[in-house]
Order: structure tokens, then C-alpha cells, then sequence
């Protein structure tokens, strides 16, 4: 019997770059595939010729022995692919319920308009049945990214898909929302559908899957059951090296004079009464849940968003709220969570987008020129070390690149502007773990050069291993401080989960305050 | 609580309603004489010919595109129907349908320069600008042109005293108004409008969708024309020339969003096409200096599109946020 799904020898270029070589895989039907590999190893676009996005330069795809090859999305959706990109699709000044049918509407009978009442209704079973209490006719606009990433999931399964692809579902969700949608995963799996899961998580893809694909620069390095790929494996099978460490080691250390101090900074319904120091060579992880407040807080800082009461001071110099120049001039850098929208021009090469905020100290003393020779070789040495994936700095437009590649261009942008005080809003959230080693590695030594480092992340793990001291923030408000000797797990978790553990253990009712 | 923050949105979201307000305001009690019944009665009849233009451009608008043909259009479309009511004189009731098979052929041109060649729309139709008033004055040698009785009569039928051309305006905006707000093919405008890359991966047939846009601005546009040489009944190599840039401006007032994804046609484009005869009119009551009447008009056109950036500017702002008491409920569900 032919397989549920076959790729024979797929290729794909882009330009100079092979994406794809030689893909040939057998998929069974009704299981779990975990499909991994380096940031630019092809995962997103082998996706993308399955989806009908792309079209593969030679290969074959069958669907359960049939020749299956689409032209286009739609071409998938009637063979009953399903995609859930890696980057949100939503209109977002459409509602939830017009997103959900923006590629069909039922109209009414014998007339040319939508039947608004029969979307409405579809829509409520639709999101009733992932438990996603939000009103159809609300607009996406409105909505926050955890919740909009599982809109998408809910347009995904509402074609009835044999097929659904996630390609990094998780970076937007709260650890709530990623334990319900592996939930539905999973209920996915028992229903008969194949699914394809692509992260660089890989505890998850671990807790998930039942069957592993690597893919290491465009081919596949080893692909079989997860019983055989233990995540050491799997790591050493994407970076074709082995890896003995996640993260670079960190030792105690006697940290310098105060760098940054934020005192008393409150801003109504954002955060409350924070204190905090940041000081020379010192790296301050910040734990919280998403919704926590922690990319308020790291954006208020920068002078992003408004504040009401409180102070900042960066070294001696108190600085004025909302004053972003004023901020980047004095040292500080900010690497912001939503990279692709914020933090890249995505039409200009990645040189000139890792020269963006330098660009001051590559002009010639006279007239102002740039120093074209000075910016390639340092951005060539950042695209080295991150290990940025493009046909050619100079060239390449950023928006071509991979997505953990982009991401790694935003981090090199700041870390070349050798900031004072560098905040990291989750910067290695999408990025491969060969990679954040080297980001991790990156930011160390610029604290062993001084620099003081505020790292917000929600993988306690990393922090643990990479941060000085962490505090720990919920619901707007710092609630515990943890110096690196007293790192124990549970009491940063509970101090995170203070209020909705304590409020929904004794209410039972959700705890919200 | 009423905050300053609030009232500021409240501006920005409502900017349409409030210029139009205050300049009911201003011109009312600068020139009690503005605010007569009749004053309203010509302010909407000498909003006819824009108002259907600036359906039109609303529609392009949407899709993220423009259209800078309109005025080359509706000469095109008025040297056809010259050819077709004074030369070959075939009666009105064959002459309209005719001329607008112009507008329809004009309209299909810009899409598909924009849609298969992929030229930005600002140039394509920059282009079909010029062609378009170059054949036109190559065909009548720019001779000025008067129009027989049997068009030019068609304005003065009235019914419930509203005469003819303000009822073909109310009727296509009442139409356009329900083919955007009701049909898959108007919320699939707004869709590719606000993301067609994303468009394009839900299966939407873009293409379609930003030809079909440009197709009605261009028939619109000839309509708009008809409508224009019935009032006006004669036409000279100038006709219309320049009246896109009202049309858009028209469009922006309404609240129409120049990057795309944004706009409606009731009551939206309906105020924006009503506002510009309205300056026009105010002005002339309050007795200003018609060669000051330009510069006037330019000022409001570039607050709507400075307005308009605004709003822009906000949207992202806030679409990045991610407010506390929404993902508070998150975690605690
Ligand atoms: N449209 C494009 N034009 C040019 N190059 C492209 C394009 N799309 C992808 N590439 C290149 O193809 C390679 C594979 O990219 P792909 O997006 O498949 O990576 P990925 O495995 O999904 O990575 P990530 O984990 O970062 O999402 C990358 O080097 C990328 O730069
Ligand atoms: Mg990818």
C-alpha cells in the first residue's frame, strides 16, 4: 500500500540559494510528525510546496498514491491540506467571523449576499469548539496575538482538512494556549487527521510527535520514529555538530555600579510600582507569563509607551518619558518581541538593516559618506557569528529570509550598536538552538564588556541558565526577586502564578481579579 | 470617564462626521444664506458627477491601489458619446450604453497594466491619463462640442424633487454600499486591501479582485462622465481634467484610507463627495476670492490625508498591543 503522503526528490531554488534538495520522504496517514531543523533549512519551505504557496523547480508530491501537485492554496484546500502559517494571515480589519469565511461566504438563497446570520452561527460552534469564548463579530484588530494565532488554527480546521500543517504555532501563545492546542492536536491525531508540526521547541515536538524529520540545509538528515530521536539527536542531526550545552556557561560574578534603575514607574492597567536596578556586566532575566506585563514594562523603558508616575535613570541621567533618541544616544537597546513588524525594513538588504541604527559611527569624519567597506565587514562578522542564513548580505532583502533568520537580524542590529544597556523582549523565540547559543554566547560577553542586560523570556530554563538574577513579574507588578545561588523552580513558577493559582484554587472560578 | 485619550480616538474614528459638522458650522454662521434649503439642494446636485467618481475611487482605494484616470475617462468616454449621439446620431437610450463601454474598456486597461504587467498603479494609470486626453483631443482636434437636447434634457427630470443625476449618484452608492458590505466579493476587497500576500495564501483569486475594482472605478468613471455632459451640455478639451484629484480627496474625507483596507461608501464617501461643493459653495456665500478657492480646498484635502496617516500611525500602535486585561483572561481561563 502506498504511503499517506510522498515526497519524491523535491527541489527548490531561490536564486542562489537551494532551499530544497532532493526531498524524499514517506509520511503514514493519522500521526504526528515533528519536522526540525536549523533556521533556512527549507522546513517552511518545503510547507509552503505542500500548501500550494510554492512551486518545486522538479519533484513529485502523492496524496495517498495519487499524483498530487497544486497550483495554488486553494488548489490544497480542495485536496484537503490545511496550512497554519508561520506568520499570522488575518485581515485584521475584518472580524473574527469574515476571516473565517473570507474564501467562501454562504449566501442567501437565491440572492448574492452574505447570509451574515448562518456565518455567525458557524462561527460560534467553530470557536465554541476550541473553547474560545470571543464574540464572531469582534474585529481581529482587537484581538491579542495568542488569540489571534488560534483563530487562524479554528480557520485551519474549519475546511475539514485530511492534512494541517502548523509551522511554529506556538510563538504567540500563552503556555495555557499551548497546552490547549496541543489539546487539539491531539484530538486531531485520534480523529484521523496527519498532522505536521514544525518548532524549534523541541521538548514539544518531543512531547508531541510520533515520528521525527530533519532537515539540514535543504535535505533531510534522518527522519524515523521518536522512539530514535531523543532530542540530543535531533540537535545533532540540525547543526551537524554535536552539542553538549544548550547555553554558554555562566559563572557568579561581582557585578559593577548601577547602569539602569527604574523607580516607582506605574502606568494604570499596565504595570504598578516597579523597582529595579540593572548594573554594569550583570544579565537581569525577567520571567512572567504572557500578559504579564513584562513587554509593557521593557517598553516603557525604552520610552515606547506612555508612563504615569515613577522614574528611569540610565547611568546618572534621568531620562524623560517617551524620548526614544534620547534613550538609543545615551546607550540603551532594545530588541523588541514582535521583530518582523518592529524591527526590520523589510525591502532593504540585511546589511543595510544591521547598520540601521550604527549607521552614526560608519560615516566619515567629513561630508558625512558612509564607509561601505567597514559596514560589510562588520555585518559580515555579525552574520558569521549569528549564523545568519542569506545568499549575500549586501544583497538579499530581509524580507526573503527565513523567519528565525530575520529574527537573527533584528538581535545582530542591536548587538552591533555595543549598547550600555541592552533590553531582550524573548530573543530567541523562534530561533534554532545552534543559534541561541551563539546569541546567549553574544550577549555575555558584552556584559563581561560592561554592558548591563535586562532579558524578559518565558522559558524559565533559559533564564535559568543564562541570567545573573531573575525577577519575577505578574499581573503588572514585580513579585519576587531571585538571585542566581537560590534559583529553585517551583518558587519562580509560583511566584509567576501567584495570583491565578492562589485565586483559582480557593474561587474555582477562574481567579480573575 | 471621559480622558483626553479617549476623546483624541474618538476624533481620529470619527474625523469624517466632524469636519463635516464644523464646516456646517462655520460657513452656517458665517453666511446665514448657506444653511437655505435650495443652498442644500445645488450642494447636492453639484456633488453628482464626484460623488460617482469617488465611488469609484473608493473602491480602488480599498484594494490598496489608485486611479488617476478618471478625468482622461470621462473625456474619452464624452468624445464617444459625441461620435455617437451627433455624428452617427443614434438616439440617447443607445448613446449612454455606448459611451459607457469606454469607461468599462479604460477600466480594464488599468487592470491589466496593474494586475499582469504588475505596474505600480500610480504610474499605470498616470499613463492611461495621458492616452486617454491625447485621443481624445486627437480625435476631436479639441474643438469644444455641445451636446443635443435629448442628453442635456435627461438632467431636469426629477422625481420627488430630486432630479435625475443626484438619484443615479444615491442609487450607485446605495448599490456599492451593499456590494461592500454584504457581498463575498466587497468583504474580499477589504481583505486584500489589508493583507494580499495573506490574501493570496487564503486562496483568494487577488488578481480577480483588484482587476474587478479598477474594471467599475472605470465604468463608474464614464457614468460619472454622462452624468457630467448632461448637466453641463457642451464639453471642451479641459473637461474634467484634474477632477480625479477632487474624487480622491472626496474619497479621504470619507474616511477612505489611501494604504488600503479602509473605507465605506455610506456615509462615508457620501459626506467626502457632499464636502467639496460644500467648501466651494461656503465659499463663494462668505464671498471669498475664487482664486483663493484653490488653495482653500487644497488645505482640507491635505488634512484628510494627513488625518488619514494619523489614524494609520494609531492602528499599528494599538494593533501591537497587548493590553493586560485581555490576556489576563487568557490565563486565568
Ligand atoms: N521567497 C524567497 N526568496 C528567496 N529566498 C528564500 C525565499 N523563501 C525562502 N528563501 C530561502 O530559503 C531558505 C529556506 O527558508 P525556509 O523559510 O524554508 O527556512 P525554515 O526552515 O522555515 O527556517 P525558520 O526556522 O527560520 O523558519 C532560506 O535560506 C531562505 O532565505
Ligand atoms: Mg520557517
Amino acid at each position: 500500500m502506498s504511503p499517506f503522503l510522498r515526497f519524491s526528490t523535491i527541489n527548490k531554488s531561490f536564486g542562489g540559494i537551494h532551499a530544497l534538495r532532493d526531498v524524499s520522504l514517506e509520511i503514514e496517514g493519522g500521526v504526528i510528525v515533528g519536522l526540525v531543523g536549523e533556521n533556512g533549512a527549507g522546513k517552511s519551505t518545503l510547507m509552503n510546496v505542500l500548501g500550494g504557496v510554492l512551486e518545486p523547480d522538479s519533484g513529485e508530491i502523492h496524496i495517498e498514491g495519487t499524483s498530487y501537485a497544486p497550483q495554488s492554496p486553494r488548489d490544497a484546500t480542495r485536496w484537503g491540506v490545511a496550512f497554519i502559517h508561520q506568520e499570522l494571515n488575518l485581515f485584521t480589519n475584518l472580524t473574527v467571523a469574515e476571516n473565517l469565511f473570507i474564501d467562501g461566504f454562504p449566501t442567501l438563497p437565491g440572492l448574492p449576499f452574505v447570509d451574515r446570520r448562518r456565518v455567525r452561527r458557524e462561527t460560534e460552534d467553530a470557536l465554541h469548539s476550541v473553547q474560545l469564548e470571543i464574540a464572531p463579530g469582534t474585529r481581529v484588530e482587537t484581538l491579542s496575538p495568542g488569540q489571534r494565532q488560534l483563530i487562524e488554527i479554528v480557520k485551519a480546521l474549519r475546511r475539514d482538512a485530511r492534512l494541517i500543517v502548523f509551522d511554529e504555532p506556538t510563538t504567540s501563545l500563552t503556555s495555557k494556549e499551548t497546552e490547549k492546542l496541543f489539546g487539539i492536536i491531539r484530538g486531531l491525531k485520534a480523529a484521523g487527521k496527519t498532522i505536521i508540526f514544525i518548532s524549534h521547541i523541541l521538548n514539544d515536538v518531543e512531547e508531541l510527535a510520533d515520528f521525527i524529520v530533519v532537515l539540514r540545509d535543504g535535505q533531510v538528515q534522518g527522519h524515523g520514529p521518536i522512539g530514535e530521536f531523543p532530542i540530543n539527536r535531533m540537535i545533532s542531526l540540525m547543526v551537524g555538530r554535536d552539542i553538549r550545552n544548550l547555553y554558554p556557561e555562566r559563572s557568579a560574578h561581582d557585578p559593577g555600579p548601577v547602569l539602569l534603575s527604574v523607580e516607582k514607574v506605574s502606568q494604570p492597567g499596565i504595570v504598578r510600582d516597579i523597582d529595579l536596578v540593572v548594573r554594569s556586566g550583570e544579565i537581569v532575566g525577567v520571567f512572567g507569563l504572557m500578559g504579564s506585563g513584562r513587554t509593557e514594562l521593557a517598553r516603557i523603558i525604552f520610552g515606547l509607551d506612555p508612563q504615569r508616575s515613577g522614574q528611569i535613570r540610565l547611568k546618572d541621567r534621568t531620562l524623560s518619558p517617551g524620548q526614544i533618541r534620547e534613550r538609543i544616544e545615551a546607550g540603551m537597546a532594545f530588541v523588541t518581541e514582535e521583530r518582523r513588524e518592529e524591527g526590520l525594513v523589510m525591502d532593504l538588504s540585511v546589511q543595510s538593516n544591521l547598520v540601521l541604527v550604527t549607521l552614526r559611527s560608519f560615516l566619515t569624519r567629513f561630508g558625512g559618506l558612509t564607509k561601505p567597506g567597514l559596514i560589510a565587514m562588520e555585518s559580515e562578522k555579525i552574520v558569521e557569528q549569528l549564523r545568519i542564513k542569506t545568499a549575500g548580505a549586501g544583497t538579499t532583502p530581509v524580507k526573503s529570509l527565513s523567519g528565525g533568520n530575520q529574527q537573527k537580524t533584528v538581535i545582530g542590529k542591536w548587538l552591533l550598536s555595543r549598547p550600555d544597556i541592552l533590553i531582550l523582549d524573548e530573543p530567541t523565540r523562534g530561533v534554532d538552538v545552534g543559534a541561541k547559543y551563539e546569541v546567549h554566547a553574544i550577549v555575555q560577553k558584552l556584559a563581561e564588556n560592561g554592558a548591563g542586560v535586562l532579558m524578559i523570556s518565558s522559558e524559565l530554563d533559559e533564564l535559568i541558565g543564562t541570567a545573573d538574577r531573575i525577577v519575577v513579574m505578574s499581573r503588572g507588578e514585580l513579585t519576587g526577586e531571585f538571585p542566581r545561588d537560590s534559583y529553585e523552580k517551583e518558587l519562580i513558577l509560583a511566584a509567576a502564578f501567584r495570583q491565578s493559582v492562589v485565586m483559582s484554587e480557593e474561587t474555582g472560578a477562574g481567579g480573575a481579579v | 470617564m471621559i480622558t483626553r485619550n479617549k476623546v483624541y480616538n474618538f476624533a481620529l474614528n470619527q474625523t469624517t462626521l466632524l469636519l463635516f459638522a464644523a464646516l456646517f458650522v462655520i460657513f452656517g454662521s458665517l453666511a446665514p444664506r448657506f444653511l437655505s434649503p435650495s443652498s442644500f439642494q445645488g450642494i447636492l446636485y453639484a456633488s453628482s458627477t464626484l460623488g460617482i467618481m469617488a465611488v469609484g475611487i473608493t473602491l480602488v482605494l480599498l484594494t490598496g491601489g489608485i486611479d488617476l484616470s478618471l478625468g482622461s475617462n470621462m473625456y474619452l468616454t464624452g468624445v464617444f458619446g459625441h461620435l455617437l449621439l451627433n455624428v452617427v446620431e443614434v438616439p440617447v437610450w443607445i448613446a449612454i450604453p455606448g459611451a459607457l463601454m469606454v469607461g468599462l474598456a479604460y477600466g480594464a486597461l488599468n487592470a491589466v497594466l496593474v494586475t499582469r504587467l504588475k505596474i505600480v498603479p500610480f504610474v499605470a494609470t498616470l499613463g492611461t491619463l495621458l492616452m486617454g486626453r491625447g485621443l481624445g483631443l486627437v480625435i476631436t482636434r479639441s474643438i469644444s462640442i455641445d451636446f443635443p437636447d435629448s442628453l442635456t434634457g435627461l438632467r431636469n427630470v426629477a422625481f420627488l424633487g430630486i432630479r435625475l443625476p443626484v438619484m443615479v449618484m444615491l442609487a450607485v452608492m446605495l448599490l456599492f454600499h451593499f456590494v461592500l458590505t454584504r457581498t463575498q466579493f466587497g468583504r474580499q476587497m477589504y481583505a486584500v486591501g489589508n493583507n494580499g500576500e495573506a490574501a493570496a495564501k487564503a486562496g483568494l483569486r487577488t488578481t480577480r479582485i483588484v482587476a474587478g475594482a479598477y474594471v467599475l472605478c472605470g465604468l463608474l468613471a464614464s457614468l460619472a462622465g454622462v452624468v457630467a455632459m448632461t448637466r453641463l451640455g457642451r464639453f471642451n478639451p479641459n473637461f474634467a481634467a484634474g477632477d480625479e484629484l477632487f474624487a480622491i480627496a472626496a474619497a479621504v474625507l470619507g474616511g477612505a484610507s489611501l494604504f488600503g483596507g479602509i473605507g465605506v461608501i455610506l456615509p462615508g464617501t457620501l459626506l467626502g463627495a457632499l464636502m467639496i461643493p460644500m467648501v466651494r459653495s461656503g465659499l463663494v456665500f462668505v464671498g471669498v476670492d475664487i482664486y483663493r478657492e484653490r488653495m482653500v480646498m487644497f488645505a482640507i484635502v491635505f488634512l484628510a490625508v494627513f488625518i488619514d496617516s494619523i489614524r494609520k500611525e494609531q492602528m499599528e500602535k494599538r494593533e501591537r498591543r497587548t493590553i493586560m486585561k485581555v490576556d489576563v483572561e487568557g490565563e486565568s481561563r
